[in-house]
């Protein structure tokens, strides 16, 4: 895939809109951000983006490569190229981590499997690379993880399956500054002119880290800012409420977070 | 719509399903064929006394047995048909074949079996895992065991391993000490009428002190529309000694419903050991009611793993007597009901001495309108004080359709003792399946990806040849519910 293209989005959750309009383009190779104060819709927009059931799309288009994707189910979605980081992975018993990445690499080639030989050289490259335990193979699925692990794991599928784009949702909350480099370590090592990602943080220091080329504020379920990666660092700096102002927005800010799932 | 309608919408759906599940998924599918061998001998269809002799004299049995058969004829007669758990009422017991006679000699050799026998048996598989990794293999088809026997190495340590005609001939007393030594016929209709005709089954006898750690199989076969299979199975593990029992079981797919009613008795004596191993993948026509009963002597030990698929009604709780103190019992048991399947299984731990216990683990998924239930008791008895028993069963329900229930009896006469009981039903987790399919996992392998680890704990029990079966199992009931 070469382009991500989202137009005039509008997303409702249990009969509530959440997302009044969004517009994206996301060009292979590029890295965004999306940045904004809680319960702006952020999550929401990556569980659209990805074709999470729970979210209804009742206006706009979500297009891959000039083609509508809104009818593709999520895993349609996801051999189409798109992968999201998620901010709370599930925990599966019984499946090991090794079986599962090896299930979601062979999704992708149903005539071609890769062997368990050839998948475990590969598994035990990545799983080094990004300094997890030699058990972590072994493990079932997140059952037991630490939240710093379960990060890392997840960019450890990332890596395995080498989606075209990556949409990070929130994949630097509750990471000490290791780990946040190590995940940093991951996402970089994917930098191509066919990878690009979406990153939805809170934080500023993450894009230390993974140097976005564009920035986006949300606020009221629309993007309503876009600029270079100084932008980050001016929020970091004057908050929501100044750009808010500055914009001549009719918003209330709040602090709380709101689970729209 | 009456029931029987029911029954028989349920069947078209369930053989359509079936005829669907066949072609997309090659060998185990198989096991639903039939062959055209002709029986050496029938009793017809239907039961009264006169066929219960015929049986008899035809086996050539001593006058006791024809008297006791006789005797568990009457009270199966007496007794009313259960009327708690599933609908049984389906059962057209006049329509139904006794016994058949498939052969008119047993075989120690597959090479002279006959052949469309031998195919039969080489399409499941029974000689190849024979050849492979047993100790000892026997098949039963129709009403009698056609073909047994043990390796060299194994019938040296003095172990009999034959079927239970066989048995009652050559072992006359040690049959008789143990024969409903601890299921009698007025346990429950189908074990009174097991009594009555049994035929077929396996014997086997552990001397003290010799440990079996390789396997021994029977497998029991139905081939015929409106067959009745009423195998009777005996096992004594002696003093110190060890055996491991793997049991399995088949039918062809017909519209006519076949019956399945078989008795087990296990009888382990002082710090003996027995692991019985039952993987029961009927076609979805056969009533399957069982009644197994297990006793466990001085430390001795009884685990029960049981593998329930297919089947149309299956009603199945093996017991352990926990008689000895320090007698430890086990279940851990897996059944997975799809479309037209009802089962109703668990287990018993009966304690009846002091510092015994019990685990019974029981897991099971319900898909396509399927319907599991888990019914068992636990008791505990004056002499229990310091025992133990710990019960748990998980569900989960794959659809909206299916359905399941929990129903622990419990019965506590010592106040020393401590009892854990946790149930759980759930449905496939949507988020587990959507992160699952966000890698890129369709909706159906998502599922039973999600399924088998649910029964990991299980599998991972098994023999390794029976866990690659089992998974093979799995993913066979599964094709199809999702997606």
């Amino acid at each position: 895939m070469n382009e991500l293209t989202i137009k005039n989005l509008h997303v409702s959750v249990h009969d509530k809109e959440i997302l009044t309009g969004v517009n994206l383009v996301i060009r292979s190779g590029e890295m965004h951000a999306i940045m904004g104060p809680n319960g702006t819709g952020k999550s929401t927009l990556s569980a659209a983006i990805m074709g999470d059931p729970n979210y209804q799309i009742t206006a706009g288009k979500i297009e891959i490569d000039g083609e509508d994707v809104t009818e593709l189910s999520v895993d349609e979605r996801a051999r189409s190229g798109l992968f999201q980081a998620m901010q709370y992975p599930s925990v599966v018993p019984g499946v090991t981590n090794f079986e599962f990445m090896k299930a979601a690499v062979n999704a992708r080639r149903p005539d071609k499997p890769v062997s368990s030989l050839q998948f475990m050289k590969q598994f035990e490259e990545k799983r080094a690379f990004l300094a997890m335990k030699e058990e972590v193979g072994h493990r079932y699925l997140n059952e037991g993880f630490s939240g710093g692990e379960k990060k890392r794991n997840e960019i450890l599928q990332m890596l395995l399956i080498q989606p075209n784009l990556a949409i990070l949702d929130e994949i630097d909350s509750g990471l000490d500054i290791d780990a946040l480099k190590v995940v940093a370590k991951g996402v970089n090592s994917m930098r191509s002119a066919h990878f690009s990602t979406l990153m939805i943080t809170h934080y500023q220091r993450l894009l230390d880290y993974i140097v976005p080329d564009q920035v986006h504020v949300m606020m009221g379920g629309q993007i309503v800012k876009s600029a270079g990666p100084d932008l980050a660092k001016r929020l970091e700096k004057e908050g929501y409420a100044g750009l808010r102002d500055e914009l001549g927005l009719d918003l209330s800010l709040t602090d709380e977070e709101e689970d729209w799932a | 719509m009456t029931q029987k309608d029911q029954n028989e919408q349920d069947q078209r759906v369930g053989r359509s399903q079936t005829k669907a599940l066949l072609k997309n998924t090659g060998k185990h599918g198989d096991l639903f064929f039939h062959d055209d061998h002709q029986n050496v001998y029938s009793t017809g269809k239907g039961l009264n006394e006169a066929v219960i002799r015929r049986i008899s004299r035809k086996k050539k049995e001593p006058q006791w047995m024809l008297d006791y058969r006789m005797r568990a004829y009457a009270a199966y007669l007496a007794m009313p048909m259960q009327e708690w758990g599933p609908d049984l009422s389906g059962i057209d017991f006049e329509n139904i074949y006794y016994y058949n006679k498939p052969t008119d000699q047993k075989y120690r050799d597959w090479e002279e079996v006959p052949d469309d026998l031998k195919e039969t048996f080489d399409r499941i598989g029974v000689p190849e895992a024979e050849k492979k990794w047993l100790a000892g293999s026997s098949a039963q088809y129709e009403s009698e065991v056609i073909y047994h026997r043990m390796k060299e190495e194994f019938e040296k340590s003095g172990i009999i391993f034959t079927d239970t005609d066989t048995a009652l001939q050559e072992y006359p007393t040690l049959f008789r000490e143990y024969f409903a030594s601890l299921v009698k016929p007025t346990n429950n209709k189908l074990a009174a009428l097991n009594t009555a005709v049994w035929s077929g089954g396996t014997f086997i006898y552990v001397p003290k002190g010799v440990r079996v750690t390789t396997p021994i199989q029977s497998y029991f076969r139905i081939n015929m529309e409106n067959e009745g299979q009423f195998e009777r199975t005996l096992i004594i593990v002696d003093e110190g000694a060890s055996v491991d029992y793997v049991e399995g079981c088949s039918a062809p797919m017909y519209s006519a419903d076949a019956l399945h009613a078989a008795v087990v008795e296990v009888v382990i004596k002082k710090d003996g050991y027995c692991r019985y191993t039952t993987i029961q993948n009927w076609s979805n026509n056969v009533y399957s009611l069982e009644t197994k009963r297990a006793s466990a002597g001085q430390n001795a030990t009884m685990e029960w793993v049981d593998g329930n698929f297919g089947s149309k009604t299956t009603m199945k709780y093996p017991s352990v007597y926990l008689d000895g103190e320090g007698a430890q019992g086990t279940m851990l048991s897996i059944a997975v009901a799809g479309q037209g399947v009802t089962l109703d299984s668990g287990a018993q731990m009966i304690h009846r001495a002091p510092n015994t216990s019990s685990s019974i683990i029981s897991k099971s998924i319900a898909h396509q309108g399927g319907r599991t239930d888990y019914r068992g008791t636990v008791k505990f008895g004056r002499k229990a004080a310091g025992s133990f028993a710990h019960v748990e069963c998980d569900t989960i329900l794959v659809d909206a359709a299916s359905s399941a229930d929990t129903i622990p009896y419990n019965t506590v006469k010592n106040g020393q003792v401590t009892m854990e009981h946790e149930a759980k039903v759930s449905k496939v987790s949507e988020q587990q399946l959507y992160y699952l399919m966000s890698r890129g996992i369709s909706a159906e392998k998502a599922t039973e990806m999600i399924v088998m680890g649910f029964v990991e704990p299980f599998t991972k029990e098994l023999p390794m040849e029976y866990a690659v079966e089992l998974n093979r199992l799995m993913k066979f009931e599964m094709t199809g519910s999702v997606g």
